[in-house]
């Protein structure tokens, strides 16, 4: 049976994400338990390529068409790649990547999949999944016993400094496999960065739907700038216009990183907690003691928003 | 035809008396083509009204009361109308002074009126006939006759004058808000109502004139007869005709003046006549018309969806008693001033909506308007073409505005309902998706769960979690009285305690009463406000199934939303069960003895929710109910059916209302800190959280203290008699039906 | 243009889920299912390019609990036609099998462009638009946040993470999978839903395969343990705002 453990790398700006490094430790961890390698699968140019010294064996494919985000192009050369190396299992993150990708692969490379992936391990030769279902309502334990598995992960699950390690891996540089072309990449538009942001912050405010309308806004802008720091948002308030895309935090949005993040009428959805949960000190508001937010706050409260926000900018205020 | 108590002879007076034949000629022929204006104009209002959709199926006007439990108001009707019109009784409510000078014009108008109608009958109808039948002239107008007539109708005549006098002077020296024709809704490319304020003076100058140059040429005339005794009668007349010489005009320069005169006052009736159907001076028709065709009930209970349409769309929709009441409103703006939505700055004011209404049906209708239109830069609202009626000749958000508090409806002199209007407007925003998003999410949860929290339906129970008993599921066994506890006082985490309280209170004093349970959904009473019919009919259907699987007496509501619909409009749906409010089953069960309280001594004051009050004239009970507590109520100046909203109804609670300039449960806040009490007594769950936030809003938080009347009870809650008395009687025979009246001796401080 | 668009029938996380005795499965008995939100963005995509530029919204779904409304009230925003799929056993079905149902049934339909959610909560083995493509042997994407049809051909927006968005061109046929609509999704006005019903618009379709197919055995599903729950401040809103304040100080991040 295959041993080997492939994580395709995620790269943005010629920057890896830390889902690349959490996916490259847990990789290491399981292809050596098999006895195999850790390999990252890097599309399109191999710039970067010096940081995934963790990894046993870096596959490249070097082709233009694959410079681009192309869902088509990229499966074609990674099912080729794929047919090639025959991993045990291939990681990605629950991603765009994940999302667009995994189920074209799994039924093109016949392989089980399993999605929204928080935790991984071995049991004899099985692969053990443990995803986060029902918006993390409920955990399901799935075991990947095929010859081939896929696993896409949430980020923000696995240690990413396991992933960080130095070494000098094996470079492959394999080519490119040719798609039917149905795919054609017209434009890449990044986010407007020119107003707030929030990446950058040591502290965030951050607000959810349980604001209720655009001008209740007001209140937590009042509160953030008696803090002095940015104001950000779960994606309804941003999918509502109320405030500026790059201010959105999560999967979708920024990932952020903060000493300390408020957060104010937020559920805590998984995407959303992708964006924050690695924030030092986590402090919510949210009057469902139940909001999954919490399993990730250091602190909290069932106070409704509308009582303690003033209230703090009143504090704060004086 | 028109006023004309000029010339006279020996105890009568010649008519026509200086002028020739040609004179004659002449005004027989103008007032020919002053009649035939007239009936045009009567005549293109008639077809506007009959081409309107019957109100419902078979029913012209007013649609069937069929079905209804109890009426609060008058039964609508010829006799009951006429009452209202000849008492100008909704006329003189609320403004006293301005409702007698109206009753002194309306009644001088018809005095006058009559008086010229009785001389057209005697000169132009009996003499002719007489003549030419019976080949010698009669006449009646003579002898004591005449003078009777002239004593009369001089006193119509003064009437007329004073009020007509006051009412310009209230509208010329009085700045109030309501004779402002600022619209509440500013069209984007400006507007001018120029018109309407020059239609007001026309009409009155017009009356006045007509009023005073009638006496000056009753003057002239007996100042030309040398003041005969018996024009004494004629008391005002000769008055000024005493004047007329007291400033130098003889007879003789008074014969020469006076035809003058009565050119100009019958040219002025004559133009004043065929001016009626074009003008403000309708409402003289129109608005009696529609105090006739009113029915108070059909704001109560809504009516149905007009066929093959899910709301207003387009002209045909409007009813004939639509069309009229449009016609019939007077500008009087008492709405405009009442309403909680123009007081709050939305974008609403029900006359401004009726005007708009009005202006555009005549549109439609090529009926031209004189002096009595709003003008535009462009062809927008009133003024737009045939296009869709909801969201572009009135706009969405002014539709959306409305909480449905009926205050409009009360208070409009004229009959008009302009809720049912609304309602059937915004249906058709429904039907297009034209609404908040807050209101489609609450709307979609109500559709999915059954209560607009989004909650599962089977929580809705869950508060009787905390209670140390259970609440007979009334499906299951049979209870004297159903309880609809209705989604704010199931779901909501401040009112649950509430809801509790009540259930231990009714426990205590041995109620038999149970709930549906999850069986229980949104009554339906403000999605239907809303404009979701489909929905409502649902929830309907739901409840009805629920309803007739459970077996009680009669169904009490804490909710004055759910009351009303429960009581004025499932009836149509087959619930014959009576309804009552838990006020009411409250105050029985306390002044019947059935629950023991001690004197509170608290100073309050109660805020009668729309529901309760307006709609369904509920307002003795509560009071009742806080004096028996041992407490003085403190009336807030807007009480009773003049109560003022707490701007949730309608449906507005679940609408975004932070553009407002001031909430309308703000605004009603600071009327109730002005009383200097500290006690703010509501009896409806959402009242309880409309002014709870309303409290902190406006800064009064520890200052004043919102009680629900159920918590006052439970404070003056006499804990060792009840001990006592179910120790004496034991809660079995608690189940006697409806509890006796009065206080027993011993009972709560009276 | 024939959009298609596959709904399907979710759980509604509003309830609290309960795990079967199998300990494999919600407890599907007493649960309420309602349409998935992903789908209803889905939806409403299609009907925007409906308006735009004139297409016919063939709406289908698998026969799942409640699944007529959704269909009923897809019609009612709009779909031309909604076809409900028989035949699958009750269950949790596996977005492989799904997909192969719906693949089975495309086979004999004319289409254009298939649109569906972007995912849904129990879709542990993928998500449904790739496995469908590929099934199909169709070109896709997914996390699609605008579609417009030009000719044989339609026009993506798809989101990558931070907010980047790419653009491309994709041939016809294909599959999409939508994030979010240009607009949020519209309502449907019962009386519009009920007029749906009473016509009775609901095609059926047969189609034969087995629930878990493609799905890695699932061999406990539990409710997260509680761990690492916040510790809850309580008391007033003055009371709280101070010990909140206290935290931030500790951190350096409120000055004095
Ligand atoms: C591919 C994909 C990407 C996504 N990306 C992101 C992303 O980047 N970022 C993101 O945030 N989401 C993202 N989402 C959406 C995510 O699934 C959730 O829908 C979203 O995070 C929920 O936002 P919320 O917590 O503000 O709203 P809700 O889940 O509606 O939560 C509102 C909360 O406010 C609480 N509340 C209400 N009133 C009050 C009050 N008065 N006081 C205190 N609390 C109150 C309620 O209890 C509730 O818990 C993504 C989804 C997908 C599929
Ligand atoms: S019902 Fe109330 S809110 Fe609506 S128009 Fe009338 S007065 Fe205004
Ligand atoms: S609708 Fe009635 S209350 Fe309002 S202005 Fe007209 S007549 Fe007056």
């Amino acid at each position: 049976m295959a041993s080997d453990v492939l994580v395709v790398a995620e790269r943005s700006g010629g920057q890896f994400g830390d889902i690349t490094f959490e996916l490259l430790g847990k990789a290491k961890e399981i292809a050596s338990a098999l006895g195999g390698k850790a390999g990252v699968v890097l599309l399109g140019d191999t710039s970067g390529v010096d940081a995934l010294g963790a990894a046993d064996v870096v596959y490249t494919i070097d082709d233009p068409s694959l410079s681009n985000y192309n869902p088509e192009a990229t499966e074609a050369s990674l099912i080729g790649l794929l047919r090639q190396v025959e991993p045990r299992l291939l990681l990605m993150g629950t991603s765009t990547y994940g999302l667009d990708w995994g189920g074209a692969l799994s039924v093109a490379w016949d392989a089980q999949l399993a999605s929204y992936v928080v935790g991984l391990s071995l049991e004899g030769s099985d692969i053990i999944a443990t995803s986060q279902l029902y918006g993390g309502k409920l955990f399901a334990e799935a075991v990947l016993d095929g010859e081939r598995g896929i696993v896409t992960a949430i980020g923000g699950s696995f240690p990413a400094e396991a992933g960080r390690t130095g070494g000098s891996p094996e470079i492959v540089a394999t080519s490119a496999t040719a798609s039917a072309g149905k795919v054609t990449f017209g434009a890449i538009k990044e986010p407007d960065k020119s107003g707030v942001d929030i990446t950058s912050a040591d502290l965030l405010v951050s607000v959810g739907r349980g604001i209720g309308s655009q001008d209740n806004l007001e209140l937590v802008q009042e509160l953030a700038d008696a803090l002095g720091s940015p104001l950000s948002a779960s994606r309804p308030i941003i999918d509502q216009g109320w405030l500026p895309k790059p201010q959105q935090v999560g999967k979708s949005g920024q990932k952020v990183k903060p000493k300390a993040y408020l957060s104010f009428g937020i559920s805590g959805a998984p995407e959303h907690l992708e964006g924050m949960r690695n924030a030092d000190l986590i402090i919510s508001c949210n009057t469902d003691e139940n909001a999954p937010i919490f399993d990730v706050a250091h602190y909290g409260t069932t106070v409704d928003l509308f009582d303690l926000v003033p209230e703090l900018a009143e504090k704060l205020g004086q | 035809m028109i006023f004309d108590p000029t010339l006279a002879v020996v105890e009568t007076r010649k008519v026509f008396a200086g002028e020739g034949p040609g004179t004659r000629a002449i005004f027989y022929l103008l007032s020919l083509a002053t009649l035939v204006t007239f009936f045009a104009g009567v005549g293109l209002r008639l077809r506007k009204y009959y081409a309107g959709r019957p109100a419902a199926e078979g029913r012209f006007w007013r649609p069937s009361r069929k079905g209804e439990v109890q009426d609060v108001t008058t039964k609508p009707g010829l006799g009951a109308g006429l009452m209202k019109v000849a008492t100008n009784k909704t006329v003189r409510r609320d403004k006293p002074s301005v409702g007698l000078a109206h009753l002194a014009v309306f009644w001088g108008f018809i005095g006058l009126f009559l008086a010229t109608s009785i001389l057209s009958l005697d000169y132009d109808i009996v003499r002719n006939f007489s003549r030419f039948f019976l080949g010698r002239e009669y006449s009646f107008y003579h002898g004591p006759f005449y003078l009777a007539y002239n004593a009369v109708f001089n006193l119509a005549g003064v009437a007329a004058i004073l009020g007509t006098a006051h009412l310009m002077g209230r509208r010329a020296a009085h700045k109030e808000p309501q004779l402002d024709y600022t619209r509440a809704f500013k069209p984007e490319a400006g507007y001018s109502r120029r018109q309407f304020r020059q239609g007001d003076w026309l009409f009155l100058w017009g009356l006045m004139t007509l009023f005073i140059t009638g006496f000056l040429i009753q003057g002239l005339r007996i100042d030309e007869a040398h003041f005969p005794t018996f024009e004494r009668w004629t008391w005002m007349g000769y008055l000024v005709g005493l004047a007329w010489h007291g400033v130098g005009v003889s007879a003789g320069l008074a014969a020469h003046i006076h035809p003058w005169i009565w050119w100009f006052h019958v040219l002025l009736a004559l133009g004043f006549v065929a001016y009626i159907p074009f003008s403000k001076a309708m409402h003289m028709v129109t608005s009696p018309a529609n105090l006739i065709v009113n029915d108070p009930a059909n704001t109560r209970r809504l009516p149905q969806v007009p066929n093959g349409h899910s709301g207003y769309t387009e002209l045909a929709d409007f009813t004939p008693k639509e069309r009229l009441a449009f016609d019939a409103c007077t500008k009087c703006g008492r709405c405009h001033q009442v309403c909680p939505a123009r007081t709050a700055g939305a974008p609403l004011s029900p006359r401004d909506l009726i005007l708009d209404l009005r202006q555009w049906v005549d549109r439609q209708n090529h009926i031209p308007a004189l002096l009595d239109r709003e003008d535009r830069p462009d062809q927008s609202g009133p003024l737009a073409g045939e296009t869709t009626l909801a969201g572009s000749v009135i706009a969405s958000r002014t539709l959306w505005s409305c909480t449905t508090c009926m205050a409009c409806v009360e208070v409009c002199p004229v009959g008009i309902e302009h809720v049912p209007t609304i309602v059937q407007m915004r249906r058709s925003l429904v039907d297009a998706g034209d609404m908040d998003p807050t209101l489609q999410s609450a709307l979609q949860n109500i559709a999915q769960q059954g209560n607009s929290f989004g909650k599962s339906a089977r929580m809705r129970a869950r508060w009787t979690k905390g209670l140390d008993f259970t609440i007979p599921d009334a499906r299951k066994e049979p209870v004297e009285f159903l309880w609809f506890v209705g989604d704010y006082a199931s779901f909501d985490d401040r009112l649950q305690n509430l809801s509790r309280s009540v259930a231990k209170i009714l426990h205590q004093a041995g109620v038999s009463f149970g709930i549906l349970y999850d069986g229980e959904r949104n009554a339906g009473n403000d999605v239907r406000r809303a404009g979701e019919e489909g929905l409502y009919e649902m929830l309907v259907e739901h409840n009805m199934a629920a309803l007739s699987s459970a077996n009680f007496e009669s169904i009490f509501t804490t909710d004055p939303h759910s009351y009303n619909t429960l009581r004025n409009e499932y009836p149509a749906y087959g619930l014959e069960k009576p309804v009552r409010h838990y006020s009411e089953l409250l105050t029985d069960l306390v002044l019947s003895g059935r629950i023991p309280v001690k004197a509170l001594n608290k100073t309050v004051t109660y805020h009668d929710p729309c529901y309760l009050a307006r709609y369904n004239r509920v307002m003795d009970a509560p009071r009742a109910l806080i004096e028996a507590l041992g407490c003085q109520l403190v009336e807030m100046p807007r009480n009773r059916t003049g109560s003022f909203c707490c701007g949730a109804g309608g449906g507005r609670i679940w609408m975004d209302d932070s553009f407002l300039e001031e909430r309308p449960s703000e605004n009603r806040m600071k009327e109730a800190v002005a009383l200097g009490v500290d006690v703010f007594t509501v009896a409806c769950p959402k009242d309880f959280a409309m002014f709870s936030d309303a409290v902190k809003t406006v800064g009064q938080e520890g200052k004043m203290v919102v009680t629900d009347i159920i918590q006052l009870l439970e404070e003056a809650f006499d804990t060792d008699r009840a001990m006592a008395m179910s120790v004496a009687q034991p809660q079995a025979d608690g189940a006697d039906a409806n509890p006796g009246e009065g206080v027993s001796s011993e009972q709560g401080p009276q | 243009m024939r959009i298609v668009v596959a709904m399907r029938q979710l759980a509604d996380l509003v309830e609290e889920l309960e795990v079967d005795d199998s300990g494999t499965d919600i407890d599907r008995e007493f649960v309420k299912f309602v349409s998935n939100e992903w789908d209803e963005a889905a939806l409403e995509e299609a009907l925007l390019i409906k308006e735009q530029s004139g297409a016919e919204i063939v709406a289908v779904a698998l026969d799942e609990p409640d699944v007529d409304q959704t269909l009923y009230t897809a019609i009612a925003k709009g779909a031309d036609k909604a076809v409900k799929l028989t035949g699958l056993e009750e269950g949790w079905v596996s977005t492989h099998s799904r997909a192969k149902a719906i693949a089975s049934w495309l086979g004999d339909q004319q289409w254009d462009l298939l649109l569906t959610g972007v995912q849904a909560a129990d879709d542990l083995d993928g998500q449904l638009a790739g496995i469908l493509a590929a099934q199909l042997q169709v070109p896709h994407a997914a996390v699609v946040v605008s579609a417009q049809t030009e000719g044989s051909s339609v026009k993506v927006s798809q989101e990558l993470g931070g907010g980047t968005i790419v653009e491309e061109t994709i041939a016809l046929p294909a599959v999409l999978g939508i994030q979010t609509a240009r607009q949020a999704p519209r309502y449907a006005p019962i009386t519009r839903i009920r007029q749906a019903m009473q016509s009775g618009g609901l095609e059926e379709a047969s189609v034969a395969g087995d629930l878990a197919e493609g799905r890695p055995t699932v061999r406990r599903l539990y409710p997260p343990e509680k761990t690492g729950h916040a510790e809850m401040l309580t008391g007033s809103a003055s009371d709280v705002a101070d010990k909140i304040i206290e935290l931030l100080r500790a951190k350096g991040l409120v000055k004095s």
